[in-house]
């Protein structure tokens, strides 16, 4: 029998292919979108791993020269006989790619990529042509090396060799570039000072580096891939409801004839348990096909913003898709919970049709959830702090936001009744009201996509105006110079010397201030800095006091990460303490920077020399002085970068990053669209009774079907009126709250009119569209089935 | 005869591996074989001997505390070769594994140290005589009297070693063979070290006094291919006579020994005249291994029970073994060192 009852119940998607299409496509969409985002999320999560794997970067202690000077090998001899577990490695670039050379015998466990027990391969490894560990695509970029390439997953573009190999083709022999300390140290080890002075210990950091760094930039992603999801719920809402409602005639006369309730039920939920595996499926291939597309430009934004590298390549992974299913699956019950419990209360005799009015009911609880949501949201903003309470605020919002429309809605309409003159407005004011119930959770899609897209393009687009004054301050030198080694900078300079105006040097070294990682810039006393560099916040003759060496100039990201405003007194060197002179705005990277005068620059770090400039000349000559750097002290061209050129890499950079936010985001707006309409196909078979005695009393079916556009384009341009406050809320929120927390800097919120204006009518083509086909049914609807309702015949 | 060693098998290739300290019998290649007839030379030979594929310097102590309480302790340095040459540099195929132990009644500190050769990191020179990893070293103006120190993270011990007694050459004048289809190494021994000094442990210092047994071997190919492990002997008698015996565990056990006298008098006795075997097994790291056995050599009178000071003396290094001191009682009473390799099945 169940046999015979599931091949009825299936009847109706044979019946009705373009809802069982709705239902799949909805489903499939929001498991896509999800799952294509948890795809590059778990791909740039293993990479990071790779890294910290296969150099151990963070999870070890590690001593290091300081000022990025070399380790001679007869210190790291020195230290291993002094009794430290030490372990040496050496770093470089050969041609692009990062070539890490290790020692197997002494790094720590799981350091490097033999892994442990794997004992066969270390002869090989240590044999005297050698071997290079790295993944297929980076092999493929080394130049030639003589040793054999072996495929491995470590990070991406890092190949991995012996140390004696690695010094080799690095031209660096007896060179060290930092040594890893074992967490287990014998008894007798002397201490590091005694043995080797010029030394430093840092501890091992807690957690991945680039794992941390990123992590607001993979929660971001979350936050989206989750808000897709939750629309194509909307939709399987939408698509199950109508099917529901269409077959609630074919349940009763099942019944009718004999087939128990719970049966019926558990086919049902079994019917939608495949189709949501089957959607869920489709959804999964689809979003591997999203991830597979998005990941380069993600990979480019992680490398260019946070210096992570992260594959370019997309591998499966079990958890990845399984998860996806479980999603879809997850996402079916709760969308289809409603209406089979409904189903399943739905006495025997019930008149197969529900009236559309009851479901009119106007729940006071919903205002109130509304009503609280918005106020912890509020609270949270006003309170609250961290990246996690920041999303969790802007999903108060949203939720809240979207609880409350209804309600408002339906004081418009209202309103609207209250005002309207003549019989057929107020039947059009009464009867919109009467379907809000119905059309509420498509609404509430349309909302929140909406809202979304305002408050992701006002954020977007105040981040580039913010960015590009910002590049314009900051990248004020005609044409970047980078020399290969400290011979070749002094030449450099004494070329350039009479051909610019300036020569800027830009010195740098990587340190921790205040426990955080950060670069330490010694800047040259210049007119190109006094003019063009725009403070937050500074002391009074900031320059002129920086000049002196007496004090420094942070970045925001330091300024907010460290709570170092100004006065405050920052460690630059062991023995240079100075207090913060001013506060600039960095929006090019997430990490701190200290700016100090190049003279106390050189003082405290006499070691680093500068290898890149700033070159100050007449625009106009900028492609004359390349030329003759080119052809006459062979300066690769590589080598140099004039400012339009680096201002389009920033840009290019800052697009990516923003790319996927905006791909994502009229995906959101198109399936919003998508809902409306499934909710309008719903209501318009229940809403027959309604129209019939109107088409009864004269207006034609022609008529009634243009009210029903005029309805959707109201509801859309009333929604879109509340869905405006509730994006520039999202916007502030993203850009005073989560880009704080995210990368450090807060930028300020400019408003963009026309952009809204544009999207209000994108809203209301799309609801229109949305309505075309319920209309244009309901204009071609043979009299015959209007009739019926007084015949009780439907 | 510390044929122990064989740890080396870490850098062998993957089927030795398998084999476990078997892989010991895995064919020689380019390397030198040790020659029958070949006069050691001294001191030159307490150094390296970089064309043999392995060679080790290993030195076993039996100690006792202030209190009477009883320790064990070993320093050992391995030589593996990965071609049958030296050099300089990263690139010299010479790689060093140092193992250190002390072994109490209670307990078993265990500490290994892996380096390159050619970097300065670790290595034997002959004269004045050092060997070293690291910071553990074994060393002294002349072979007669060293320095050894070692450590670990939760031990360290600091010792002086002085001869009290020749050299002795086991097998024939150092030609150790190792099976009955000729497998055999060079092997020395220095059995007539007192020693002093002191150990660290979690507790505390302890000054420590005993006798210290050194072994040099070294070879290309010292296992036949049908042998799976040993179990090794180094007895010291109350009396002053000593005993080295080993059984090499194969299709046909084989067994070589040297008894040597009070005076530093050698003798070899040839398969068969010793014999080993086990009373009682004691499961340790998940292997069941004898430490308490029937020793006998009939043609010295030696009828002896030999019994593990603590039965759990693990090595869980890169290939584990079971290594600690013993007792000895029956027709004679002493101390000694048992070496039990290959239990790994």
């Amino acid at each position: 029998m169940s046999f015979t009852i599931l091949s009825a119940l299936l009847g109706h998607w044979w019946r009705n292919p373009l809802q069982l299409i709705t239902l799949l496509a909805g489903l499939a969409l929001g498991t896509a979108l999800w799952s294509g985002v948890q795809a590059i999320n778990a791909e740039a999560r293993a990479s990071y791993d790779a890294a910290a794997a296969t150099l151990g970067g963070g999870s070890y202690g590690q001593i290091t020269a300081g000022q990025g000077e070399a380790i001679p090998q007869a210190t790291y001899i020195g230290l291993r006989r002094a009794g430290w577990n030490v372990s040496p490695v050496i770093e470089g670039k050969l041609g692009t790619v990062r070539l890490v050379g290790i020692d197997p015998l002494t790094a720590p466990q799981g350091v490097g990529p033999l892994p442990a027990g794997q004992t066969a391969d270390l002869a090989a490894f240590l044999s005297d042509e050698g071997q290079i560990y790295a993944r297929a695509e980076t092999l493929a970029r080394l130049p030639g090396t003589g040793a054999r390439g072996v495929i491995a997953d470590v990070a991406p573009n890092t190949a991995i060799t012996d140390i004696g190999l690695a010094q080799r083709l690095l031209n660096r022999p007896g060179q060290i570039d930092r040594l890893l300390v074992a967490p287990e140290q014998p008894l007798t080890r002397r201490p590091l000072a005694e043995v080797a002075s010029g030394l430093s210990q840092s501890a091992p950091q807690q957690g991945n580096d680039a794992a941390r760094l990123t992590d607001s930039f993979h929660l971001n992603l979350t936050a989206f891939g989750l808000l897709s999801f939750a629309v194509g719920l909307f939709i399987v809402h939408g698509a199950v409801g109508l099917a529901f409602e269409q077959r609630r005639q074919m349940v009763r006369t099942l019944r009718a004839l004999g087939a128990p309730l719970r049966g019926l039920i558990i086919l049902i939920a079994l019917e939608l348990a495949v189709l949501a595996l089957l959607a869920g499926a489709i959804g999964v291939a689809l979003g591997y096909l999203v991830a597979a597309t998005l990941l380069p430009d993600v990979a480019a934004t992680l490398r260019g913003l946070y210096g992570a590298e992260v594959s370019g390549e997309l591998a499966l992974r079990a958890s990845w898709w399984l998860s996806g299913l479980a999603m879809a699956l997850g996402g079916t019950a709760v969308a289809a919970g409603g209406a089979l419990w409904s189903l399943a209360r739905m006495p025997l005799l019930a008149s197969a049709q529900p009236r559309a009015w009851v479901l009119a009911r106007q729940s006071r609880w919903q205002v109130v959830i509304a009503v609280t949501l918005l106020a912890v949201s509020g609270a949270l903003a006003l309170w609250g702090h961290g990246l996690i309470v920041g999303f969790a605020m802007l999903g108060a919002m949203l939720i809240g936001g979207a609880l409350a429309l209804p309600p408002l809605l339906a004081l418009v309409l209202r309103l609207g009744g209250a005002l309207a003159k003549g019989v057929l407005p107020q039947w059009f004011w009464a009867d919109t009201h009467q379907q809000l119930p119905g059309l509420s959770l498509a609404l509430m899609a349309l909302l929140l996509a909406m809202a979304a897209n305002v408050g992701v393009s006002t954020m977007v687009s105040s981040f580039r105006l913010t960015f590009t004054g910002f590049l314009d301050q900051r990248l004020a030198s005609e044409l970047y110079v980078t020399a290969k080694d400290a011979a070749e900078a002094d030449v450099f300079q004494a070329f350039v010397k009479d051909r610019t105006t300036a020569v800027l040097p830009i010195l740098s070294l990587t340190s921790q201030i205040a426990g955080f990682p950060a670069t330490i810039y010694g800047a040259r006393d210049h007119a190109t800095y006094r003019d063009n560099w725009r403070f937050l916040r500074s002391e009074p003759g900031v320059w002129d006091k920086l000049a002196k060496g007496a004090g420094v100039l942070i970045n925001e990201q330091l300024f907010r990460r460290a709570g170092l405003d100004l006065d405050a007194d920052i460690t630059v060197a062991p023995g240079l303490v100075l207090p913060v002179l001013g506060i600039y705005g960095d929006y090019g990277n997430p990490v701190g920077q200290v700016i100090l005068t190049e003279a106390v620059f050189r003082r405290t770090f006499p070691t680093v020399t500068a290898l890149r400039f700033g070159l100050r000349l007449d625009p106009a000559k900028v492609d004359a002085l390349r030329m003759s750097l080119h052809d006459q002290l062979g300066l690769p061209d590589s080598a140099m970068i004039d400012q339009a050129a680096i201002k389009a890499l920033s840009l290019s950079i800052f697009e990516r990053t923003f790319a996927v936010t905006t791909a994502l985001n009229i995906l959101t707006l198109a399936v919003a669209g998508f809902a409306i309409m499934m909710s309008l196909l719903t209501l318009a078979a229940m809403r027959l009774p309604q129209l019939a005695p109107v088409w009864a009393l004269g207006l034609t079916r022609r008529r009634l079907a243009a009210l029903e556009l005029l309805r959707a384009v109201v509801l859309a341009a009333l929604t879109g009126a509340l869905a405006l406050p509730l994006g520039l809320g999202l916007a502030w929120a993203l850009l005073a709250v989560v880009n704080v927390e995210a990368f450090g800097w807060r930028l300020p919120m400019y408003l963009f009119p026309l952009d809204y204006l544009r999207l209000g009518g994108l809203a209301l083509l799309a609801a229109l569209l949305a309505a075309l086909w319920p209309a244009w049914r309901l204009s071609r609807m043979p009299p015959t089935q209007l009739l019926g309702v007084f015949r009780h015949e439907r | 005869m510390n044929v122990k060693v064989l740890l080396l098998l870490i850098w062998l290739p993957v089927q030795a591996m398998a084999q476990g300290f078997a892989g010991l019998g895995t064919a020689g290649g380019n390397f030198a074989q040790p020659q029958p007839d070949t006069v050691l030379q001294f001191p030159a030979d307490h150094g390296p001997h970089p064309d043999y594929r392995i060679e080790w310097w290993y030195v076993t102590a039996n100690l006792t505390g202030p209190d009477g309480t009883p320790y064990g302790l070993q320093w050992t340095l391995f030589r593996s070769a990965l071609a049958p040459h030296d050099g300089q540099g990263w690139e010299t195929p010479q790689l060093w594994m140092g193992h250190a132990a002390v072994t109490t009644p209670q307990k078993q500190f265990v500490a290994e140290h892996l380096a390159r050769g050619g970097i300065g990191q670790a290595g034997v020179e002959a004269d004045p005589f050092s060997a070293w990893i690291d910071d553990w070293v074994l060393q002294g103006a002349n072979f007669g009297k060293l320095h050894m120190a070692g450590s670990g993270v939760d031990f360290a011990y600091d010792v002086g070693l002085t001869a009290k007694g020749p050299l002795v050459l086991h097998g024939q004048k150092g030609y150790s063979v190792k099976s009955g289809s000729g497998q055999a190494s060079y092997y020395y021994s220095q059995p007539f070290f007192k020693l002093s000094g002191t150990l660290t442990l979690p507790e505390g210092k302890v000054p420590v006094t005993g006798t210290a047994w050194l072994d040099h071997e070294w070879s290309s190919q010292p296992l036949a291919q049908d042998q799976t492990g040993w179990d090794w002997f180094s007895l010291s008698f109350d009396r002053g006579d000593k005993l080295m015996g080993f059984v090499l565990r194969g299709a046909k056990d084989y067994t070589a020994a040297t008894w040597i006298g009070a005076d530093g008098t050698s003798e070899a006795l040839p398969d068969g005249a010793f014999s080993a075997l086990p009373l009682a097994t004691h499961s340790v790291a998940g292997h069941d291994m004898p430490v308490d056995w029937h020793v006998i050599l009939p043609k010295h009178g030696i009828d002896v029970r030999v019994k593990a000071l603590n039965p759990d003396a693990w090595m869980a290094t890169s290939v584990p073994y079971w290594e600690g001191p013993v007792t000895v009682s029956g027709s004679q009473a002493g101390v000694g060192y048992l070496e039990m390799t290959g239990y790994d099945h």
